[in-house]
């Protein structure tokens, strides 16, 4: 599987994009950590980055280097490799070079001006956006042929992550603000990568204001060891499904 | 050495492939013709494992091709568009394919690399390339490794008239290696020197499989092009 | 007035404590006397007792007459889980350097490690207490002295466990340079009068930290309340006057920095909140002076409640809090002036290092969230981002007048 990845991985980092990408993080967050007074304040600035442009950037790129890849591909398959191989190595090429683009953009940064709890959950959870994003875009350009079809796919499924879900759970909420939600929320965050990884990040930012009110369950749930082991093992679960269900439909399709 | 047997295949309503079952044999240079969208591409992509038939079954060497991949380092395929990851150089491609297939003590074919020029600009991105010189490193990259099947399509569509020559030749001599060599066409007068066998499909079914000189004695063309086109009218 | 209360005292001091004859018995363990209850009553008012070292289980000492009673090398007085320990029923006593351990424990009467009844003039100082149901306890008495004690208890049961140092209906008690931990309340007073509480270190406690009521003109300074269970509750007050306190790391759904619930007349000034849930919760509190506070890591630096009136928060900073000011209502009968505001995005164009368009510390999330606390989960969300954003160019939900007009634009050097 090697044999492949280490070339994918170079040619996805020389890719324009990608260098672009990696120069836009390094910019934004340099800057946010020197113009903001307290670095706390510029890793809130950050958070926003991380929560929207590290998934978008993930799922749009993957998808159009999938679909650029579709030829590529074919000769891959033409040649004596098992179809996983191939998969797994175009995930992980992926997944490997935006990783790294956001660890160089975002991380050092984050590792040089605030190496604490809050930078290195914001850290973590970027990475594991960057790879849960690969693996959603992976099994939207597999199950859809065209390529236009599949980017609009992918830009939907974002703007309903980054967007739409909040605004609906928002509206939930205060639909249904007479009945005791606190329990349904921390499930109802498990449906969305993003958001879960907001609340992670959260508990090591606010965590005094997630003490309080609603605090309870997420004290109880997310403040203790299990509660984070089982949030970061849905969390894999989120990049291991649609890689596992693509993986799957990729065997069987039709090139 | 490839059998396919009843092989069938459906893309939404459309039939690519009706029932088809042909023999190939090791030496033979088949030329596999047929107007657009007549099939012949699937049935290569068949063969190659890239599209899995709905009924039917194919065996590579008496043995069936489903769920196995192995029997695909026998085979050398050069597909009819080359793409290639954008920022890989050709000698990245060529480095890749070589960790993917290369065993130990046998000796990579790299006559072609050579005859092309494509020696001299390994360090070019794949995305300067004009479709002409993709053509060259695809049809190097299914002779380099030896293969005892080659299967080729549109082998020399895009290609200038003297790399054209340059890959016939190839073709001619690795035939005489008592290679299988499938070519899919639509330009039959190239093939002409060629072709010791002939498969003709038609919306996706087999219309005939003979060998050059059945079809001349059959039609009294000895021109290839003119063989057919004689069939076709009747 | 001052100056008669001290001559009175003294010419009382020469009369009663007879100081000319007054001895030094020692008692305990390698002495004639080994009861301490039969040194006390052999003494006479005045002199002074020293308990040998060693472990003493001798059940409840009742001290009834003026006497010094002092430890040599901390002897432990073990109340088996049984007794009250001492029973001070006297004034002019000093009870000092005793391990006082294993009070007894009763949900009728309030037994304590050390127990002042009805007296005055009593000084505690200098003991370990651990593990008794009350620690120190003042029941109507005056002019008592409790310092450098060491209080502490480990149960967990709330019933079962009284509170660090309690006062009932006592005035002019001296709390100072105590450490209280593991009970219910750290320091509680009700029906408690100008009594000075200093230089405690109040810490882990199960419920309050310091938790008073009624208890009016008294005065905290510098005391440490850390992680108690509920943080600090001060109730149906007058003239409460706080200064350079910290309130530090109480979390939880009902914990706060300090909770003031009917205060009037309170001065709060130079204390340091931080990583409390709530710094302040205040509840129809008036006339509070708020001054070179400090606020930082605050889940909330301030709830205030609508029923609050007359509340004048002036220089102090907010630093790193989730939510500046909390509250419930629109109506705002309070004042914001210069205080810096960390998270204050305005300008200062004639550079007299006041912002030149007032700050709302209330952002509309914090509003929601009062409504609807499940909503905290999306906080910091791009949606709830928008919303705020969109809020401060067009309240709607946040209260008009709530405002600093005049924000600093630096932080105070506090």
């Amino acid at each position: 599987m090697k044999k492949i990845v280490k070339y994918v991985i170079v040619d996805i980092l020389r890719n324009k994009i990608v260098i672009a990408y990696t120069a836009f993080l390094l910019v934004m967050s340099l800057s946010v950590f020197n113009l903001e007074d307290n670095a706390s304040k510029g890793l809130l600035s950050l958070l926003n980055v991380i929560l929207l442009i590290v998934p978008l950037v993930s799922i749009v790129f993957s998808t159009i280097y999938m679909y650029n890849s579709s030829e590529f591909i074919e000769l891959l398959v033409s040649q004596p490799l098992r179809r996983k191989t191939i998969w797994l190595s175009l995930f992980s090429g992926l997944t490997v070079a935006l990783s790294l683009s956001f660890f160089i953009g975002a991380g050092i940064p984050i590792l040089l001006y605030q190496p604490t709890g809050t930078g290195i959950m914001m850290l973590t959870a970027g990475i594991l956006l960057s790879v849960i994003f690969v693996a959603i875009a992976l099994l939207a350009s597999v199950t859809t042929r065209d390529k236009a079809k599949g980017i609009g796919k992918v830009i939907l499924l974002w703007l309903y992550f980054a967007l739409l879900f909040d605004g609906l759970v928002l509206f939930l909420l205060f639909q249904f603000a007479d009945y005791p939600l606190e329990k349904a929320m921390v499930g109802v965050s498990a449906l969305n990568p993003v958001d879960l990884s907001r609340i992670l990040i959260l508990l090591q930012m606010d965590v005094s204001a997630l003490m309080g009110y609603t605090g309870a369950i997420f004290r109880n749930f997310f403040g203790t060891q299990s509660g984070i082991t089982i949030a970061f093992l849905v969390l894999v679960l989120w990049f291991v499904v649609p890689l596992w269900l693509s993986l799957r439909k990729f065997r069987s399709k039709d090139l | 050495m490839i059998i396919t047997s009843n092989v069938s295949k459906k893309f939404g309503k459309l039939k690519a492939l009706d029932s088809v079952s042909v023999t190939c044999n090791r030496g033979e240079c088949i030329a596999l013709i047929g107007p657009n969208g007549s099939g012949k591409t699937t049935l290569a992509k068949t063969i190659l494992g890239m599209v899995v038939p709905d009924s039917g079954f194919i065996t590579f060497n008496g043995k069936n091709i489903l769920h196995n991949w192995d029997y695909r380092k026998d085979i050398g395929y050069m597909p009819q568009i080359g793409r290639y990851p954008e920022n890989m150089t050709i000698g990245q491609i060529l480095d890749m394919m070589r960790d993917i297939r290369h065993t130990k003590g046998s000796q990579t074919d790299e006559e072609l690399i050579e005859t092309f020029g494509l020696n001299t600009m390994m360090q070019k991105r794949m995305r300067t390339l004009s479709g002409g010189t993709r053509q060259k490193v695809s049809a190097s990259l299914a002779f380099m490794f030896n293969p005892s099947v080659l299967i080729l399509d549109e082998p020399t569509a895009g290609l200038d008239p003297v790399a054209s020559g340059i890959l016939k030749k190839k073709i001619v001599a690795e035939k005489e290696k008592g290679k299988l060599i499938i070519i899919t066409s639509h330009v039959l007068s190239e093939l002409d020197d060629l072709v010791t066998q002939i498969i003709y499909m038609q919306e996706g079914r087999l219309k005939f499989h003979k060998s050059i000189q059945a079809l001349h004695a059959d039609t009294g063309e000895t021109q290839l092009t003119r063989a057919i086109a004689s069939i076709m009218i009747n | 007035m001052k100056k008669n209360v001290l001559l009175l005292g003294f010419v009382f001091f020469l009369i009663s404590n007879q100081p000319i004859f007054s001895e030094t018995i020692r008692v305990g363990y390698g002495q004639k006397i080994t009861r301490i209850q039969e040194g006390i009553d052999l003494s006479k008012p005045g002199d002074t007792l020293l308990v040998t070292e060693g472990t003493y289980r001798q059940g409840n000492i009742i001290i009834n007459k003026p006497l010094v009673i002092k430890g040599i090398n901390h002897p432990v007085i073990d109340g088996e889980y049984k007794y009250e320990l001492f029973s001070i029923k006297s004034p002019y006593v000093t009870v000092e350097g005793f391990n006082v351990q294993h009070s007894g424990h009763s949900s009728m009467v309030d037994i304590a490690g050390i127990k002042i009844y009805n007296t005055h003039h009593v000084t505690i100082a200098n003991n370990i207490l651990v593990d008794n149901f009350f620690g120190i306890y003042s029941q109507q008495s005056q002019r008592c002295i409790i310092k450098n004690n060491q209080v502490s208890a480990t149960t967990t049961a709330t019933e079962r466990s009284g509170n660090g140092i309690h006062c009932w209906k006592s005035d002019s008690i001296h709390i100072y340079n105590n450490k209280v931990s593991g009970h219910r309340d750290g320091i509680y007073l009700e029906f408690v009068t100008h009594s000075p509480v200093e230089k405690n270190d109040i810490q882990n406690n199960n419920r309050y930290g310091l938790h008073f009521m009624f208890a009016h003109n008294n005065t905290y300074s510098e005391n440490i309340f850390r992680h108690n269970g509920a943080g600090v509750a001060v109730m149906y007050t007058r003239n409460v006057v706080m200064k350079n306190n910290r309130f530090e790391d109480n979390w939880g759904d009902a914990a706060y920095g300090l909770l003031l619930k009917e205060i009037n007349d309170g001065v709060i000034e130079g204390n340091h909140f931080e990583g409390n849930t709530s710094g302040i919760f205040m509840d129809g509190s008036t006339r509070i002076d708020m001054q070179k506070n400090t606020f930082k890591g605050n889940g909330w630096a301030i709830k205030m409640q609508a029923s609050c009136m007359d509340v004048n928060l002036e220089k102090n900073n907010f630093i790193g809090n989730t939510f500046d000011v909390g509250t419930n209502g629109s109506l705002v009968l309070n004042t914001f002036k210069n205080n810096y505001w960390d998270k204050y995005e305005g300008y200062d164009l004639n550079k007299d290092r006041i912002g030149d368009i007032p700050y709302r510390p209330v952002s509309m999330y914090s509003m929601i969230v009062e409504r609807n606390p499940p909503a905290m989960m999306l906080f910091r969300s791009f949606i709830t981002t928008l919303l705020d954003k969109t809020e401060k160019v067009l309240p709607s939900l946040t209260p008009e007048n709530l405002k600093d007009e005049y924000p600093l634009m630096k932080p105070l050097p506090l």
